[in-house]
């Protein structure tokens, strides 16, 4: 359906946000609790206008207040931003430094561009069913990680409308982290580092006498889930080492010149062996050359690669501040149409972007049901396909807003 | 509060031990006896000068051994605190001194956002030098006194990640003590994967324990600060104090001018169309790279505008010569793409958008430190982003017309290896400027190396100018070399 892909227009948005994007549900999720408070009346709203104006420090009292100046503005997008100590849109009237953001969710950012250099299906802006591998798998490993090691509990995977995943982190002890704890948290996580004109990205491993020692846990608990994925996906799927300057690749991560040449020679006469042929050509060559007590250095390389491929490649910047801005889930992506739906970590495998619902098919959707007769007050998204994914929302709101009703129950011993 | 002149000693002293039972301290009550108007300010700048070196070593890179040798000196001359061994000195004045400085100097240093965090760097670090300088029994009184909330790890929990602890600190061994704390509280060892993290605890060695200090200490003072700030107004009506602060906090800048914010006024303006031939003579190997890069995509990630487009400002290049520069070399954008997507962030540099801050051109240190490239980034320092294979022919390729041949690699290399960056870039230099009579060891002028990349330019053509001044030296210099 690629007319369903198009550029959605000022007035699709506008009956959009007037009938279908569920600002109750967004506000419960922000606000954590039925009353607005500070949580929501403090927190900055961004709306990017239909003429490219982006409008920042914008805030609401109430969730019909939003829902009015965002059909008022009718902008192509919204992005959302930190609690401050005032009101955002008081800005201008307090003290420059009594103005300072003090929560924010913990957010992160995967972005298919960031994998150019290893998938070979698409590049660029494209995204198909089959790199959303890649995405599967970071959001596999770091959703995991997250829960684990951090202890946090409630996160929300929103699907970015074209190429990308956003994660967003509401536990009490996540929303206060200082913009410090932010930078160490992910350099906790970030395996993937260098830039361009750097071939091993991955250096991880402690230095003990002079030689790289074994992974540090967290990691190695990341590699023992992601050996898997590297089969089916690098080798098989991907294909990643068929072509040239895919193996020219995979060599310069090998640190034994010798078997490096003889691989070179072997691979570049058979132009066309599947991955999967390279990778057991590569182990061969290995246990030829070193015997099962010295293969230690040969087989850590070999981890780093399968890290190198697979490892969740995060957009540190969007995590390390707590002002940064990120896009608003249900809202429209403006080149797509498509909808940053919430997703299920648990069934991300499942997910096919192409699938989404783009605003044009759900008002199209809302259309052929409007005909039949309504009953009480339900809200618009419930006739379309929208609704499993509001419900998502929903469920995910009340998870949060029973912490602050418990937490209140603990605290109030006044009888 | 504060009244003229009565006898320090006296009252405050009580007769068995000593008022003040630590040398180390978290600074957490405030002195309540009276002083006078003179020690006030006395405490403050004794202390200031101590402050002051740490923030200049730190400018200057110097390795901590050598930042805590300076550290011990200037304290031993400015404000002596001695361990409670030394029975003949009088500690309890000594303390006193030391907590009248500090608690002056929060009142001083509380006011903006950038004091604060400049006074709790160099706080932090004092405090550190004199923490590892301690003996093992002070420590432990230390951690006594403090409420610390950390739990020891039992040795069942101990035996159950057994692995897990091992493989995060490969060279502690069986004995080792753990602590649990909440994995906020160690925000470096975590950021550096020395701990392993639970269920958002962190267990940390107690060889790394010292860090679990330094974090609360950083952390507290942090906080009192900003209460300070917000109680700071309801003490004006105080003018005799109100000078002598601000006098303080003026020293404290002062103290510190190592950025490199003026532009190299050289009378002469850069034009758009001067650049590329600048950079062939005049860049260091960052900033060719970035040009290259930006030559061949007509394109730049955001780091990479930021990193080349402040190097350019600082060089001399004004607003509207950078806007015209970056949109000629934006070619394959249309106007309406440039204006509304780059503009913008090209006159937020020249602090014309935004917060209107005059930002001022990356440092060599912040280049290698902040903002590590992505996988397609290509701003950094090519000597520490490049691996190995790529530098070299990037430097061939970049350098060979100045004179570098592939003889010099090898030294290059090993210098890189060495992780000093610094050096590898100074030597490049050298050999570029060989034809101007630079000799190894010279580096950018009487020694210095390279500390930041408009530095490397302002050198590069600095020498230009005295060579074509000096009539036929550089041609002159051209035939011999060849």
């Amino acid at each position: 359906m690629p007319s369903d892909t198009e550029k959605p227009s000022p007035e699709l948005m506008l009956a959009f946000y007037r009938r279908l994007y569920p600002f109750k549900s967004v506000f419960k999720w922000l606000n954590h609790e039925h009353t607005p408070s500070r949580l929501f009346t403090h927190r900055e709203i961004s709306f990017t206008l239909q003429n490219d104006v982006y409008m920042r420090y914008n805030s609401f009292t109430t969730a019909d207040e939003f829902k009015k100046q965002t059909c008022a503005l009718n902008p192509t997008r919204f992005e959302i931003g930190p609690v401050y100590t005032a009101r955002p849109r008081d800005k201008k009237t307090v003290r420059p430094g009594a103005f300072t953001p003090v929560q924010r969710e913990l957010v992160f950012d995967i972005d298919m561009t960031d994998y150019d250099g290893i998938r070979t299906c698409c590049s660029g802006a494209d995204i198909c069913k089959r790199c959303w591998g890649f995405i599967g798998v970071a959001v596999r490993v770091l959703d995991g990680a997250i829960r684990q090691q951090f202890g946090y509990k409630h996160l929300l995977w929103v699907y970015s409308g074209r190429r990308g995943i956003h994660l967003w982190i509401s536990d009490r002890e996540a929303m206060v982290l200082t913009d410090d704890q932010r930078r160490s948290l992910v350099n906790f996580l970030m395996v993937i580092q260098g830039g361009k004109e750097m071939h091993k990205k991955v250096n991880v491993r402690p230095m003990v006498k002079g030689r790289p020692s074994v992974l540090p846990p967290s990691i190695q608990q990341a590699l023992d889930q992601l050996v898997g994925p590297f089969g089916d996906l690098v080798l098989q799927d991907q294909d990643c080492f068929r072509r040239e300057e895919g193996w020219k690749e995979l060599l310069k991560l090998i640190p034994d010149s010798k078997i490096v040449a003889n691989l070179e020679k072997k691979w570049a006469s058979s132009e066309d062996r599947p991955s999967d042929d390279k990778w057991s050509d590569l182990r061969d060559a290995i246990s030829a050359a070193y015997s099962p007590d010295d293969r230690a250095p040969m087989k850590r390389a070999i981890e780093d690669i399968v890290l190198q491929y697979t490892y969740p490649r995060i957009d540190a910047e969007v995590s390390k501040h707590r002002n940064h801005l990120l896009k608003a889930p249900f809202c429209v992506h403006p080149k797509t149409g498509r909808i940053c739906v919430p997703l299920d970590p648990e069934r991300i495998d499942e997910f096919d972007p192409d699938l989404v619902p783009t605003v044009g098919q759900l008002l199209g959707e809302l259309d052929a049901a409007t005909s039949e007769p309504t009953e009480g007050e339900h809200s618009d998204w419930e006739k379309t396909s929208l609704k499993p994914y509001v419900d998502m929302l929903e469920k995910h709101a009340l998870g949060l807003m029973s912490v602050v009703r418990k937490d209140r129950i603990t605290s109030d011993m006044t009888w | 509060m504060l009244k003229s002149s009565r006898k320090p000693d006296g009252e405050v002293r009580v007769h068995f031990g000593l008022k003040y039972p630590r040398r180390l301290s978290l600074y957490d009550r405030p002195p309540t006896e009276d002083i006078t108007l003179e020690e006030f300010e006395s405490c403050a700048i004794d202390r200031l000068h101590v402050l002051c070196e740490i923030e200049s070593c730190y400018a200057r890179n110097r390795p901590f051994e050598e930042l805590k040798d300076i550290t011990k000196s200037q304290c031993d001359k400015h404000v002596p605190l001695d361990h409670n061994t030394a029975t003949t000195k009088d500690r309890d004045s000594q303390r006193r001194k030391d907590v009248t400085g500090h608690f002056v100097l929060r009142l001083a240093f509380c006011r903006s956002e950038e004091l604060r965090r400049r006074f709790v760097k160099a706080e932090t670090t004092l405090f550190r030098v004199r923490y590892l300088e301690s003996s093992h029994s002070e420590r432990a009184d230390f951690h006594q006194s403090v409420d610390f909330d950390w739990t020891p790890v039992e040795e069942s929990e101990k035996e159950m990640y057994k692995s897990q602890l091992k493989a995060a600190g490969p060279d502690a061994d069986e004995k080792e003590q753990y602590f649990k704390v909440k994995w906020t509280n160690v925000p470096d060892l975590v950021a550096k994967r020395k701990v392993f993290l639970k269920d958002g605890w962190a267990y940390v060695p107690s060889k790394e324990q010292p860090s679990i200090v330094f974090q609360e200490f950083q952390t507290r003072l942090e906080q009192a600060l900003e209460m300070t700030a917000k109680a700071l107004p309801r003490m004006d009506e105080d003018t005799r104090l109100e000078p002598i602060l601000a006098n303080l906090s003026q020293g404290f800048i002062a103290g510190l001018g190592s950025e490199w914010s003026t532009n190299e006024n050289t009378g002469e303006d850069i034009r758009a169309e001067m650049v590329d031939e600048l950079a062939q003579k005049h860049f260091p190997m960052c900033m060719r790279n970035l040009h290259e890069n930006l030559t061949r995509n007509h394109h730049l990630k955001h780091f990479g505008r930021l990193q080349y487009g402040l190097f350019l400002k600082v060089l001399g290049v004004s607003i509207d010569e950078a806007l015209i520069f970056w949109r000629k070399s934006f070619s394959g954008h249309t106007d309406d793409q440039f204006n509304k997507h780059y503009k913008y962030n090209i006159r937020h540099q020249y602090g014309l958008e935004g917060r209107r801050a005059n930002y001022t051109a990356k440092s060599c240190q912040q280049i290698l430190m902040n903002d590590q490239p992505g996988a397609s980034d290509s701003h950094g320092c090519p000597y520490r982003h490049f691996s190995p294979d790529n530098l070299r022919t990037a430097l061939l390729t970049t350098y060979s017309s100045q004179g570098l041949t592939e003889a010099d690699l090898p030294e290059i290399m090993n210098t890189v290896r060495a992780e000093a960056y610094h050096v590898a870039c100074t030597r490049v230099y050298e050999i570029t400027h060989a034809r101007d009579n630079v000799r190894k060891g010279d580096g950018i002028g009487s020694g210095e190396t390279v500390t930041h990349p408009n530095q490397y330019a302002a050198a590069s053509r600095a020498l230009e100018r005295a060579s074509t001044g000096g009539g036929k030296v550089e041609s002159d210099g051209d035939i011999v070399m060849n």
